[in-house]
């Protein structure tokens, strides 16, 4: 009778980790490339509405933001409960938007400009009256093209 | 002195062993801070702005959609209150009026959307109207995407899309809000 042979040492061949690198670089990059560093600190509320029409925004260097809200826990004490508007990382008024604007249509290649979307962040409980305010602001600086940011939800009511 | 010899030379190799390592700390450090682009809401285009007072123009009544959204955030379209579910419906119906009714839009091209809020209005139903309208529009060009060519409008090259957007052209008119119901 054929006796089976002890095999010797250690049978079991390692898996080559040498590719691992390339996997690793490669989620890296992907994370990279999607990533934005989060650049402004919020010091409104914004919980932003839901809605079923959506378009996504895709160009990122072509999109500002303008937060509108009410002052977050830290700040009610210094800015009290009324609805505020946040450019960038600071406090503002609608007299500071179009200059936050030019800033902006600066930093683009001219031929860019016109594609510039100004995405309005804001908190779903605040009036309309400072978003009003702010459309208005919007309309005589020309920046025509804006995005209400939304979450989406399902067409059930 | 002693001589390096040519085997020890060709071993002098930067050692890559910690390279995943490396790689593994950068890739944490950019899963920790990422924000995966999650920017998606209504796309809207405003008037330009001008100066000059704005001429009133009257509309035959027929093709003005009315839509006042008051600050306790109650509709009334039409002069009538109504309920943000069946906004939908009753815009599709009052752009293509498919029974030729005598109260509704002569044609699509001539229908107006003319919404209106107070300063007092929530963000929230203001937006919530505001999609419904534009859902209004959407569902309007996706049939007409699909019995023309067969296709939906998403999926449409954009000289298609616009000649459907062109016998349906999307006016909604926005009026300067009153000021009720400001907060103080």
């Amino acid at each position: 009778m054929a006796r089976f042979k002890k095999k010797q040492g250690n049978s079991q061949p390692e898996i080559s980790t040498a590719s691992l690198p390339d996997i690793i670089f490669m989620l890296l990059f992907f994370f990279m490339v999607v990533t934005k560093l989060r650049d402004a600190e919020m010091k409104v509320r914004v919980v932003t509405p839901s809605a079923t029409e959506l378009t996504k925004l895709e160009q990122k260097s072509l999109v500002n933001h303008i937060y509108i809200g009410r002052p977050v826990e830290k700040y009610k004490k210094l800015y009290g409960t009324k609805p505020r508007i946040q450019l960038g990382d600071k406090f503002a008024t609608v007299d500071d938007i179009p200059l936050f604007l030019e800033n902006f249509r600066t930093k683009v290649p001219e031929r860019q400009r016109k594609l510039i979307t100004t995405s309005l962040k804001v908190d779903k409980d605040v009036t309309m009256g400072i978003v009003q305010d702010v459309k208005t602001e919007l309309r005589k600086s020309a920046q025509l093209k804006i995005n209400y940011s939304a979450k989406r939800r399902d067409e059930k009511w | 002195m002693p001589r390096v010899r040519t085997k020890d030379r060709l071993k002098n190799e930067i050692n890559a062993g910690s390279m995943a390592d490396i790689a593994f700390l950068l890739l944490i450090f950019f899963l920790v801070t990422t924000t995966i682009a999650d920017d998606q809401g209504l796309l809207v285009k405003l008037p330009p702005w001008s100066n000059e007072p704005v001429e009133d123009v009257t509309l035959n009544q027929r093709n003005v959609f009315g839509v006042l959204v008051n600050a306790q955030n109650q509709l009334l379209v039409r002069k009538e209150p109504a309920d943000v579910r069946d906004l939908r419906r009753r815009a599709i119906e009052f752009i293509t009026n498919p029974n030729h009714r005598e109260d509704l839009a002569v044609n699509p091209k001539k229908a107006v959307i003319s919404l209106k809020n107070d300063r007092g209005t929530n963000y929230n139903t203001y937006l919530t109207v505001y999609n419904e309208l534009l859902a209004a529009y959407n569902e309007i060009w996706n049939n007409e995407a699909m019995k023309r060519y067969g296709k939906p409008y998403q999926k449409l090259p954009a000289h298609l899309r616009k000649a459907i957007r062109k016998d349906y052209p999307m006016i909604i008119s926005e009026a300067e809000p009153t000021e009720y119901g400001e907060e103080k």
